[in-house]
């Protein structure tokens, strides 16, 4: 095996992995913060594709896009963060069985 | 050497994501968030994304996880509780996310002839690439997601503010 080469579905393979892993913590976690997390988790293995992507076919806006994706990651985890804060307030728990206000 | 370096920090990047499954305190969550996302830094710069891999390291492991664990010892989090989950996650989700899996293991399996390989001697896109492509035809998307991030620090500000203080 060439040790000098990996190949560039190895890459997409693990993205794919990575986005399993955050949708399966996004349902079995139970604290809003951990499923946040997943959340973040989610949106980088989405960046790792792109990123791939981008080598394979020599495109510079695949990383330009990667770019933006964590400017609004960012930004959404700002806010995120900021109604987390305001629901602790309101309800004085993080647990999501206990925030389903919304459920039907 | 660049299939050592993969299998390395794509171990660390997957142990990362379980650990953070596995743990039931939020703060050993958001520490093994930063494992992930360090690691897919150095996976970044294997791609030739030299830019990126800073900016990982800058806004993901950096700015973000610091916001992460600062709220995490703001509202003292504890453990978390164990319930028994949603009966729907269990019914849907994980069948779903299964299948997805599956479907994009096997397309990409079956694109592998046709897929490339990576090289560490391919080159790296430099910074004054991205930015030429940034500043020149990007230029109005770039300009529109400032926009956004000012709105979202204002967002955030009148969010977590406390009520009754106008």
């Amino acid at each position: 095996m060439d040790l000098h080469t990996v190949p560039t579905s190895w890459y997409l393979i693990l993205s794919a992995l990575l986005f399993s892993l955050g949708v399966i913590g996004f349902l079995i976690k139970r604290s809003l913060i951990t499923v946040f997390m997943s959340i973040e988790l989610m949106l980088n293995a989405v960046n790792l594709s792109f990123v791939t992507f981008a080598h394979e076919w020599h495109a510079v806006k695949g990383q330009i896009f990667v770019f933006f994706v964590m400017m609004v990651a960012a930004a959404e985890a700002a806010v995120g963060l900021a109604i987390i804060i305001a629901i602790f307030r309101a309800r004085a728990t993080l647990n999501v069985d206990q925030i389903d206000l919304m459920k039907l | 050497m660049h299939l050592v370096l993969f299998l390395i920090f794509a171990g660390f990047c997957l142990a990362g994501a379980v650990n953070l499954l596995l743990q039931t305190h939020p703060i050993n969550s958001a520490l093994s968030l930063i494992v992930v996302m360090s690691s897919l830094a150095v996976l970044y710069l294997l791609l030739g994304a030299e830019f990126l891999a800073i900016a990982q390291i800058i806004v993901y492991a950096g700015a973000v996880m610091v916001l992460f664990t600062f709220v995490v010892m703001l509202l003292n989090v504890g453990e978390e509780e164990h319930t028994h989950g949603s009966y729907a996650a269990k019914i849907i989700g994980f069948p779903a996310i299964f299948t997805v899996f599956a479907v994009v293991t096997t397309v990409v399996l079956e694109a592998q002839r046709r897929l490339g390989g990576v090289k560490l001697s391919d080159g790296i896109t430099t910074t004054q690439e991205l930015s030429k492509v940034l500043f020149r035809d990007m230029l109005l998307p770039f300009e529109l997601t400032s926009v956004l991030v000012l709105i979202a620090i204002l967002g955030a500000v009148a969010l977590a503010r406390k009520e009754g203080h106008s």
